[in-house]
Formats: structure tokens, sequence, C-alpha cells
């Protein structure tokens, strides 16, 4: 296994590679995620912005490996470093190494917060259980201290009354802060929010925001937040990865990606958000749908949806162009000639 | 497993094919509807215990069918009568012995296996028109009681708090005491519910007597039967009657029986199926149990319960082959249904049914 | 009342009893005052809980409301029964939040559609030259017409959903957060479809959300609801520029903007705690807990709904000597 020596720059935490993943369904192979690439520094939030169904929430997973029965890691590598500074492969790693990282040096909030909470326990014990599953001695009483200042750093209001409740007793918002608390529990060095603020209220979701931004400045830990908003990658990224359907198509930091979007998805991705500062008479939308994963279409998969679809597009499939220092995106209208 | 599904691919698209003939363009309209069979088929196919299962209630419907034209000696002969020493004869298997029955003889020296033969038929028939009987009258109850809320819901749950709550073998037995006589005096005079009920559960005319207790049983199990499908209903109900769509249809001006019928039955029905097939199973068992406790028919019927009860008699020195056997069939009757409603639980259910991993053998290969 | 008013709504309240409880009481929606002209639309904004859904249910006399009068089209319909509420509901319509829960997903598209049309006895010669033709309004074809609702993706359902809510040719839509469960560029497809069918029939729409981004962009007037009050109301470029009531600052100053920039640049002014519980709400001003700027008043008596500008409204003590 270890025969060749893994290589991650510095301050990468984590350094993922052609990685695919498939489903095997009655209705065909669903290919949700191929050939994606990226990383994520130490203390730099990292944005996965795409429709519905483009492979984010797979692509994470897949990190994990909390891929289920139909599908299936078909290839890649997932290079981590860890806390101690081994560099291993998630991917490779034996299933003992793996639930040692995973919830303790890799945190994962799921999309659906009310789901990842079991209603039998209080908020509390949740945190119990996750910090006893790493260590093994500790007491309970010291966990419940560890719990209660947890939920305080999450802002959550009387905390020393809140560890005690259970999920329902508690509203959309603090359940969600628990669960990020929960998540925090043994200072991760990698954070993963899969939609974190969806079904929230925006006064909540700004709330929730500010906490990561601040939590993440204060633990120097990696955060993956997984959006299809762009107003909060707006506001918390410092790079953004752009997908579609199941590719990487635009990659770079927050700014290029907002003043010089060079894909035309997201182009057009940025001009069908209402932007309530400016007058808008039209929005633009992006005609048809994303197309299924079964079988994509050949050459670029957004070309049956580009206004600017050329000969080539049909038949080639574009590779990541450099479009600047870091800022790269797969179509074919920057190669240039 | 490539097999069943093929197989039961090609039933569904003679069917799609006949109606296809009766009314042209119906393929096209629902295609939709034949794409989600055959997925269900293939969800059943893939599902090693629903196969078994399957194969298990095949084989005990076939059995039930054609039990009692295949039963080689009448069940109303009492062989001993001849010859005293057909009584309790243990097993004779071929090599050893020869000439007399497989499995030998019960107390009256007939045959253990053809007597079971006519005992699938009345385990079977009494089980399912039981859950046929019984489930749609909880359905109807539990979608009034669900829908309307409030004082209707009230009244109706309370009753059927009170049939829950009364044990269901003590009502039953309270039943089967009374009820026989009627039913009896009502089959003396009525020939065509005789032959009717005879040809049923494949009996001769003349037992009426017996008949009429057989028919007790079932009356008292419909009577416990409904109280657990009204609950169940009740609750689904109540959950889907919240979902959006059932305001959108009372926008869209449907009645309140329209929408009953239309929307809400539809989404709540398939728990319910699974329901009825976990208790076929159980109504197997109980009827059996009634029987068992001497509450069925009585000599000469080969119900089988009844003759589990008979042979107790015996046990274990002349009688235990005879106990085993026949506990065998129960339980393989029993378990089918169980392992059918176990794979039906995952079919129904469209969300399972999409997640049932699909192997393309070409992929594998690579 | 104005006879280009479709829709005026009087002092509506629901209450709803609680489980297990004699006197207590949801305050969902408490005292809702306002109208809506022919061809308009009034968005609704607030957080989760604040009575949005119940509003235009009741709105709709799908629940029934505890006291207040709701008048359409010059006839009151608070009381309306049978055949007068079937034909209320022939010209109200709504459009659901989930797309995926307001289709029934034993039902085909072409049934679902067919429901209003047999229902209402509505004449259409051939159903399916019918059908088609009205999916291509919301840019469906006949292709979708036999499928079932899962086989379409959330954007095509809650085109269907619309269309549905629009077959029977109504003067007014409420439109509850039609596009909060669907993506950016979905969203942008269906709010174009719906100012586009507003424009085609004179639709007037009570919008529901609680993107303000979204609302904004929508209509031309908006409210903005607080614990089942609305305590801001006002033209919308009004009440975005220049809010009044301090709810509506907070919540103005939450809206993600996708804009680095202006996103980095602008001053975070976060709101305090949750939102109290509609069981007991708090005396005076709902909101006065969670306000900087509550003062004597505000604890004790409940400030009406003022004109503060040209039609601008806000519910709040600090303009009230103005
Ligand atoms: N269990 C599964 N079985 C089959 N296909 C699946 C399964 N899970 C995901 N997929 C497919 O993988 C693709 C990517 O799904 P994924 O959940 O990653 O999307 P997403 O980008 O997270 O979308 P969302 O914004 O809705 O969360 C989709 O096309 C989906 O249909
Ligand atoms: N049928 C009901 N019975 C009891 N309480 C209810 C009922 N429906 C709604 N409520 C309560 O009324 C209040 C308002 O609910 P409503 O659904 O109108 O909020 P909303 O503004 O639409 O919120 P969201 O943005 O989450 O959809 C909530 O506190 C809710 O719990
Ligand atoms: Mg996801
Ligand atoms: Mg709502």
């Amino acid at each position: 296994m270890e025969s060749q020596p893994m290589y991650l720059p510095e301050d990468v935490i984590l350094k993922v590679e052609n990685l695919d993943v498939k489903f095997y369904t009655y209705a065909g192979v669903v290919h949700a995620v191929s050939n994606v690439s990226f990383y994520v520094k130490e203390g730099e939030t990292v944005a996965l912005v795409g429709e519905t169904g483009c492979g984010k929430s797979v692509t994470t997973r897949a990190v994990t490996r909390l891929i289920e029965s139909p599908g299936r890691i078909e290839g890649g590598s997932a290079l981590f470093r860890r806390r101690s500074g081994k560099v291993v492969d998630l991917l490779k790693i034996g299933d003992e190494e793996l639930r040692e990282i995973r919830g303790n040096e890799i945190a994962y909030v799921f999309q659906d917060p009310t789901s990842s909470l079991d209603p039998l326990y209080t908020i509390g014990y949740h945190i119990h259980e996750t910090i006893v599953a790493h260590k093994s001695k500790i007491s309970k009483k010291q966990t419940f201290k560890q719990a209660v200042s947890l939920l305080k750093q999450v802002l959550i209001p009387s905390p020393e009354i809140r560890v005690k409740n259970y999920p329902h007793e508690l509203s959309g918002g603090m359940r969600q802060r628990s669960v990020i608390a929960i998540g925090l529990s043994n200072n991760p060095r990698l954070f993963i929010a899969d939609e974190p603020t969806t079904n929230l209220d925006v006064t909540v979701q700004a709330q929730i925001l500010d906490l990561l931004k601040s939590l993440q400045e204060n633990y120097k830990m990696g955060l993956i937040l997984i959006t299809h908003n762009l107003g909060i990658v707006a506001e918390v990224a410092n790079r953004v990865y752009v997908m579609y359907a199941g590719k990487i198509v635009e990659e770079g930091y927050l700014e290029q990606i907002f003043y010089n979007p060079s894909h035309p998805y997201t182009k057009l991705l940025l001009r069908a958000v209402p932007d309530p500062t400016k007058k808008i008479e039209k929005l633009e939308s992006i005609h048809g749908t994303v197309p299924s994963l079964i079988n994509p279409p050949p050459g670029c998969r957004f070309q049956p949806r580009c206004p600017f679809a050329m000969e080539k597009c049909l038949i080639k499939e574009p590779p990541l162009i450099e479009v600047e220092n870091q800022h790269r995106s797969a179509c074919w209208l920057l190669e240039r000639t | 497993m490539e097999t069943i599904f093929r197989l039961l691919r090609s039933i569904i698209w003679s069917y799609a094919k006949l109606r296809e003939k009766i009314s042209p363009g119906w393929i096209q309209k629902n295609s939709s509807r034949i794409k989600e069979w055959e997925l269900m088929a293939y969800a059943y196919s893939r599902s090693l215990i629903g196969v078994i299962g399957g194969v298990i209630v095949l084989a005990v419907f076939i059995l039930a069918v054609i039990g009692p034209l295949l039963a080689w000696e009448p069940y109303w002969e009492y062989k001993i009568v001849y010859d005293e020493s057909l009584r309790y004869r243990g097993p004779c298997l071929p090599p050893s012995c020869t000439g007399y029955p497989l499995l030998g003889t019960d107390e009256w020296g007939r045959d253990i296996i053809a007597m079971s033969l006519y005992g699938f038929r009345i385990s079977f028939v009494i089980s399912i028109v039981v859950v046929l009987l019984g489930a749609p009258l909880g359905i109807i109850l539990g979608l009034i009681a669900g829908y309307k809320g409030g004082v209707v819901d009230e009244i109706i749950m309370r009753i059927t708090d009170i049939f829950l709550a009364f044990p269901g073998l003590v009502l039953a037995i309270a039943f089967a005491s009374v009820l026989p006589q009627r039913i009896r005096g009502f089959l003396e005079v009525n020939n065509i519910a005789r032959a009717f009920f005879s040809g049923l559960f494949g009996l001769r005319q003349e037992e009426y007597g017996q008949l009429a207790a057989l028919l007790s049983i079932w009356i008292a199990m419909v009577i416990v039967w409904w109280p657990g499908y009204a609950r169940i209903v009740r609750g689904s109900v109540l959950s889907v009657r919240e979902m959006p769509f059932v305001e959108a249809a009372k926008l869209s001006g449907l009645s309140t029986w329209s929408i009953l019928f239309k929307h809400i039955l539809p989404n709540v029905l398939s728990p319910v199926l699974v329901m009825m097939t976990f208790d076929i199973a159980t109504a197997t068992l109980f009827a059996a149990s009634l029987s068992f406790l001497g509450l069925g028919p009585q000599e000469p019927v080969p119900e089988l319960g009844f003759m589990i009860s008979k042979a107790g008699g015996y046990f274990p020195e002349r009688s235990s082959h005879v106990v085993i056997y026949l506990g065998f069939i129960l339980l393989m009757m029993a378990l089918g249904w169980n392992l059918l409603g176990d794979a039906l639980r995952d079919i129904l259910d469209p969300r399972t049914r999409r997640a049932i991993e699909y192997r393309l053998e070409k992929e594998k290969k690579k | 009342m104005s006879s280009n008013e479709i829709l005026k709504v009087l002092d509506l309240k629901k209450h709803f009893r609680v489980r297990g409880s004699l006197t207590k009481k949801v305050k969902a929606v408490d005292g809702v005052t306002f109208s809506i002209e022919v061809g308009e639309t009034l968005g609704v904004v607030g957080e989760s809980g604040c009575g949005k859904t119940t509003l235009g249910r009741l709105v709709l006399r799908l629940i029934e409301p505890t006291s207040g009068r709701i008048i359409f089209d010059n006839k009151d319909v608070t009381k309306a029964k049978g055949r007068d509420l079937r034909e209320y509901w022939r010209n109200a319509q709504m459009v659901f939040q989930d797309p995926h829960t307001s289709l029934d997903p034993r039902m085909t598209i072409a049934s679902i559609l067919l429901e209003p049309i047999r229902y209402y006895n509505l004449k259409v010669g051939d159903e399916e030259e019918f059908l088609v033709k009205q999916m291509e309004l919301v840019g469906l074809g006949r292709e979708h017409l036999y499928r079932y609702p899962h086989e379409l993706s959330g954007g095509q359902k809650q085109r269907v959903a619309i269309l549905r809510a629009i077959i029977t040719k109504p003067k007014f839509v409420v439109l509850d957060e039609p596009t909060s469960s669907l993506d950016v560029s979905v969203q942008a497809q269906i709010l174009e479809l719906l100012k586009d069918l507003q424009r085609k029939f004179n639709l007037a729409y009570m919008f529901i959300s609680h993107d303000i981004s979204v609302v904004k962009y929508m209509s031309r007037r908006m409210a903005v609801m607080y614990l089942g009050k609305i305590v801001e109301l006002g033209a919308s470029d009004d009440v975005f520029e220049k809010p009044y009531h301090p709810y509506s600052k907070f919540l103005l100053a939450a809206v993600p903007i996708p804009d680095p920039k202006i996103a980095r640049s602008k001053t975070k002014v976060l709101i305090k705690g949750e939102p109290p519980s509609p069981i007991n709400p708090p005396a005076g001003c709902r909101f006065h807990p969670r306000c900087p700027y509550a003062i004597e008043i505000c604890r004790k008596q409940e400030p009406p709904l003022l004109e503060i500008e040209n039609k601008h409204y806000a519910a709040c003590w600090l303009y009230h000597k103005k």
C-alpha cells in the first residue's frame, strides 16, 4: 500500500484528483461525478456551486467514502493530511483508520439537519458521543462541559439549558447550529458543510454564515461549503468551484469568478440571481434542464443549453484551460489558436 | 432470477397489448405505468426472499386449488372399519416397508398426506377471505375517521379501540360458540349457499354442520380483523391529508368523496397491501389455532389445526411425525406470505425500488 | 372599495388551537388588512413561521378564518359555501411551495391537469389537444403529458403546478414560495414564466417568499410580516431603499448580495435572538424584545399600521409622532 510516497504541498489539507463515482441503477449507470479534481488549503473556504443533481453532495460524500449501495467510487484519489502530519489517501486506507478520521479530523454537516440528529438523544449526548468515539479516556462531566462551551460558541442562547434539550425542542436554526457544534466537537481540520443554510431564514442564515466564518478563522480549519446560492458564496468563500453535470467547469478565486467569469454556464448562473441592489428588467435564465447523467450529451456537457456552442463543442470535451493565475475554465471558447 | 424477470415482463407486455387492442393508444398513454410495473418486476426478481416467498405462496395456492381433487382418499371414509391395522400407523418409507401410506395414518386409518391436501384448501380459503373482507371494512372506516376528523373520528376510533382491547381469541371463541347453530339452520334450508360454500372449501355437501363451524370461525375472524386496518389507514390518512396535493385537489373542485377515493386511498394503499400479506400468514395460524382449541369443524373434516389437536392425543410416541408434518405445512404457508410481504414492502416503495442496484453484466466484466 | 381591487382582506385572524390545551392558541395570523388590485403582485416576506402560508390558505378559504372578512371581486366570500365556494376557487388558485408534494405521485400529468377541467365542467373540446396547447404555455410538451411527477425535474413539476392553477382562467393566484425549492437558474425560468402569464391573462398575484431579492424583483408592492402581523407595507422599491420598521431593516441587511465587493463591505447587523413563539406573543409591539430601539410604549401598546409616507405604511411607535 505504502509503496509510493504521497506528496501534498505544505499548506494543503485535502487534494482530490480525478474522482469518479457511478451509480448502478435500473435505468442505467448514472455517472454522477466524473474526473473531478480540487484541493483545500488550511484556513480556506472553498465553495462548490452548481444546480441540483450536478454531483456536489456525491463528490464530498465520496471523499469520506459515504457512498451507499447502488453507488461506487470508481477511481481517483483523495490525499488528506492528518493531524499528525501523515498524508493518507482517504479512498484507500482501511476502515478503521477512516473511522478515526471521520467525525474527528473531518466533520461533515449534512444537507438536512433534522435527519442527522437522533430524536431519542439530547444535544449534549450527541456531542458526548462524538467526543467519546475518538477519545476513550474522558468523563461524562468533562464532555458535558465541553458541550456547553461548544453550544456557546455557535451562539445558542442559554447553552446550559439547551444541552439537555431534545432535537425537536429546538427551532430549525438552533438545530442547524447544534449540528455544527457537533461537527466542531473534535476540532476538525476539514469541515464539510453541505448546504448548511437552505431551509433557514435569511436572518438565521446570516447568523450561521457569520458563525462559520469566525469559527474557521479561529480554528484554522479548511471549509468546503456546498451551496447553490451565489449570494452566500459572495459573502464567505475564498475560492470557488463551479460544477455542472458531474464535472467541474470553472475554478478560481472569488473575484475572478464573479467579475471575470469565463465559462458561459457561470456567466448565465450569475445573471440568473436577482440582485436586490440593482434594478433588473428581466432575469436571464438558462434554457432547458440539466442533462441526464445516464447518457450525458457528447462533447461539452453544457453544449445543448449553451448560447455560444460551436461545432467543436459537439464533438470533443473541453479540458480545463487556464484563463489567468489559478483561474481555469472548461470551455473551447477560451482556446487561443 | 433473470428468467423470473423475463417471465413477469412478458406477462406485463401481453396485458398491455391486450389493452392496446381494446383501446388504441393505451400503451402510449400508459407508458410510464408500464415502465413502473417493469421496475417492480425487476425489483421483485432481485429479491431472493421475495422469490422464495412467491414460490411458496404459488405452490400453496396450486395445492389449495387442486388439493381436494388430487387427494386419493375420500376424507369421509374411516378405513379402520375394513382394516384394523391402519390405526395410527407410523411413517412407512419405501425401502423398509411398502404398501402403506407414506406418512402413516390417523386414528381412523386415513392417509395423513391425502387428508392434508384437503386441509390446504380450507386454510388457504379462510385466511385469504378473512383478510379480503376484514381489510376493506377497516380501510373504509379508517379513511373516513382520518379524513373527517373531529367527532366522527372520535366515535370510529373509540369503537375500534373497544374491538382492539377485547382479546381477539376470546371474541372469536364467543362468536364460535353462538354462531354455528344459526348458520347451520341457514345452510339446511338454503341449497345454493350450501353448494357454494362446500365447493369453496372442497367439502361434501353433507358436511354442512361442519361447514357451519368453519363459517363461524370465519365470521368471528372477520369481526376481530378490521380494527388493525382502521388504525393503520387512519394514521396514514392523517399524514397524507396534510400533503399539498390534497389541498390542490380541493382547489380543483373535487368533492370530499372524490378526494378520498382518488387521492388519499391510492396513497395509503401500499402499507395496507403489505400488512394484508402479513395478515394472511397470521390468519392461517389463527384459524388453525381456533380449530385446535376445538372451536372449528369436527370429524370428519380434515382441518389442519383440528388434525394437530387430534394427534396431540397420541403424542409423542405414535404421532410426533404427524405433528411435525402438519406443523411444517402451516409454517410454510405462513412463511411464504411473510417473505412475500417483506419483499413487497420494498417493491411498493418507489424510493427503495429505484435504489436497487442494477449490475450490467458488461460493466462487471470490465 | 375601488372597483380596481380584486381582493380585499379586512382584519383577518386565524388562531389555531394547541393540542391538549383548551385555552392556549397559536396566533398564526392576527389581524391582517390589505388589498390587491387587478393584475398586480403583492409580495409578502417574513421569517419562517410568521404566518405567510397560513395567510395564503386563509385568503383562499382552505382553512376557516377565526374572524375578519375576505372580499373578492366585490363579493364577500368569508362565509361562502358549496357552489359559491367552488365559484370562488375557480377564480382564485394557489401554487404551493414544494412541487414534489403538490402533485399526486400516483397520477400522470394529464390526469392531474384534467381534474380541474372535469370538476369545473370547462368546455375545452378535445381534451388531449387542449392539454397540449396549455402545456406549451408553460414550456412543456406532449411528451410530458403521460409521465408521472417523479419523472419530471423540480422545475418541470412546478410548471405543471402553475399550469394547473391557471387552467381554470382565474383572476387571482396565491404563490406560496413557488421557487424556494428550486435552483437559481430554474427559479429565473419560473419567475419569468409567472411574469409572462401575468401579462397575458392579467392575473393578480400574492407572492409569498422569504427571499427578499425575489419578492423585490417580482412585485410592485410588498408587505413585511412578523409573528402574524404586517409590520410594513409599501412600494417594493421604497421598502427596500428606506425601510422604516426596525425588523425590516434587519431583514434587508441579512439578504446575501451576489457581489463580493458589496457583500464584504456592507456593515453586518445581525438580529439578536430567535423569533418568539406565536403561542404567547410578547405584549405590546411583538418585536420589542429583539428591537434595539425599543422605548417604553413598545412594551405596553401595540403600534397600529400607519401611513408614514405616501402609501408606505409601518407599525412602529418610533414614527408615531411625526
Ligand atoms: N442513491 C443514488 N442512486 C442513484 N443516483 C444517485 C444517488 N445519489 C445520487 N445520485 C445521482 O447523482 C447525481 C448527483 O447527486 P448529488 O446529490 O451529488 O447532487 P447535488 O449537486 O448535491 O444536488 P442538490 O443540490 O440537490 O443537493 C444526481 O444526478 C443523482 O441523481
Ligand atoms: N394546522 C395548524 N395547526 C396548528 N398550528 C399551525 C397550523 N398551521 C400552522 N400553524 C402554526 O402557525 C404559525 C404560522 O405558520 P405558517 O406555516 O403560516 O408560517 P410560514 O410563514 O408560512 O412559515 P414558512 O416560511 O416556514 O413556510 C406557525 O407557528 C405554525 O406552527
Ligand atoms: Mg446535495
Ligand atoms: Mg410557509
